[in-house]
């Protein structure tokens, strides 16, 4: 089964079509990540996938449960990480995770070793205490991994997850995304091509709503006729302009 | 667990928010002990603590509005209520999580209210423990009316509406600082026609014993008819995110 499968997904925002009828499947244990310019629809894209927004047309299914008719069932699998900084300023590191292993319904003694060991697996054992709302942006999207990975979720949605962090607070970002691979389906969007390449299975360049190409990054290069990533990407691009 | 966890939540961020706790707390018991004073250098009975504790709690109540509404408002506006959404919490948890635990905070904040009163003179006796369920219809009105405010404005707007406008318009309307009958007129009449003199009145019939009945019909009915409206309202905007 697909862990993610998308089926002539559309969503039009008055006159705009944000999401055009997407086709795209994503394996268990795939790192996919979506590429495109600003408003190209990626975050449309993410918040249709995980039941933020109802689509106008067409169907998502994750692990095989439709985004449409059992929304419940989809939350079950599935944890988003959103563009923006997504934690409770005022409440520290560790009930930040606490809040979000009770909104999972984890009992208190599962919150608490849940807890632990996300606090452990994520470094951030030294700044429990510390509210939310006072760490640098670079914990601040750490924590905000660590909150949507502490329900073990089959599904993660990252959107844009480096945006606006430091080359240092990128780099150890990444490393936690690579972990992830093989174990949890990933969905990332992000308008950073080096970060497409060096984590991405397989990725998907969208633009105006549209996926217009889909493949490893060598299988992009390769049908866009260019050496690196983006360079074909600029080409795909444009090429849709013309 | 989820309601418990999202309730928790919702209570820290609004005490550990310092400006909360001024208004919410300090304010009023500043007030109190101020309009205590001044009593106390008048030879008329302008501010008698038996007619302005009520009063003084019930304006305490009122910034529940303004704390209950900017805390969805600002969550709304955040990204940490979109993670929340596609959790498997229900809009029950999110309603109830957003109204329960300011019951209890209010509960507490009539209590320290009442205590000061007894501090400064107010006669101590077992019917003030009538002032807790008095407070019960009143404290849902404002928290639902929170809600409702939270759920169509944005926090710079709550901040006028809820912080600015609300807040007066309760304590001029509700008899708490002039008597309403020296006014008179459409200004009267408007003010019985809204809860809260009614609030105060409820609140001061509970404290001296006398029938609390008309007054709590008209609060709980503003509480019922505000909160539905506030529910509605909320799972429009959950619908619409």
């Amino acid at each position: 089964m697909e862990a993610v499968q998308t089926i002539d997904l559309t969503k039009r925002y008055r006159d705009t079509v944000a999401v055009d009828r997407l086709n795209l499947s994503v394996r268990q244990g795939e790192l996919f990540a979506l590429l495109g310019v600003n408003g190209a629809g990626k975050t449309t894209a993410i918040r249709l996938l995980s039941c933020l927004a109802r689509p106008d047309a067409g169907d998502a299914l994750i692990e095989g449960k439709s985004v449409c008719r059992e929304a419940a069932a989809v939350r079950e699998l599935i944890a988003l990480s959103p563009q923006e900084t997504a934690v409770a300023p005022n409440l520290s590191v560790r009930e930040n995770l606490e809040l979000m292993a009770g909104a999972h319904g984890f009992s208190r003694k599962e919150a608490r070793i849940k807890t632990g060991e996300a606090l452990a697996r994520f470094g951030l054992s030294g700044i429990a205490k510390r509210r939310a709302g006072k760490l640098s942006g670079g914990w601040q999207r750490r924590l905000s991994i660590a909150m949507a990975l502490l329900s073990e979720p089959h599904v993660l949605f990252l959107d844009e997850p480096t945006l606006g962090l430091d080359v240092l607070a990128r780099s150890e970002l990444w490393d936690f995304i690579r972990a992830m691979k093989g174990k949890i389906t990933v969905i990332l969007t992000t308008h950073y091509l080096e970060e497409a390449e060096a984590l991405a299975d397989r990725v998907g360049i969208m633009k105006a709503g549209r996926l217009l190409e889909i493949g490893t990054v060598d299988e992009i290069k390769a049908r866009a006729g260019a050496d690196r990533l983006d360079e074909a990407f600029l080409r795909i691009v444009k090429e849709e302009n013309a | 667990m989820k309601l418990l966890a999202f309730s928790r939540r919702c209570v820290l961020e609004i005490l550990r928010d310092p400006l909360n706790l001024f208004f919410g707390l300090a304010f009023p018991l500043i007030l109190l002990l101020l309009l205590h004073t001044i009593q106390q250098h008048v030879p008329v009975a302008l501010f008698s603590l038996a007619r302005l504790a009520p009063g003084i709690a019930v304006f305490g109540l009122s910034f529940m509005t303004l704390f209950s509404a900017t805390l969805i408002a600002r969550d709304r506006g955040s990204a940490l209520l979109q993670r929340l959404y596609t959790t498997p919490m229900t809009a029950a948890d999110f309603i109830l999580g957003y109204t329960a635990p300011l019951l209890p905070v209010c509960l507490a904040q009539t209590a320290i209210c009442g205590l000061v009163s007894v501090l400064l003179g107010l006669r101590l006796s077992f019917r003030m423990l009538l002032i807790f369920p008095a407070s019960l219809p009143v404290a849902v009105f404002y928290i639902a009316l929170g809600l409702l405010c939270g759920s169509v404005l944005n926090d710079k707007q709550v901040g006028g509406v809820c912080g600015a406008l609300l807040t007066n318009l309760s304590a001029w309307l509700s008899g708490v600082w002039f008597d309403l009958h020296l006014v008179g007129g459409t200004f009267e009449k408007i003010a019985h026609l809204l809860p809260f003199v009614h609030a105060v009145e409820l609140e001061r019939a509970a404290l001296s014993g006398r029938a609390m009945l008309p007054h709590l019909a008209w609060v709980a009915g503003y509480a019922l008819v505000t909160l539905i409206a506030a529910v509605l309202l909320f799972l429009r905007q959950m619908k619409k995110r």
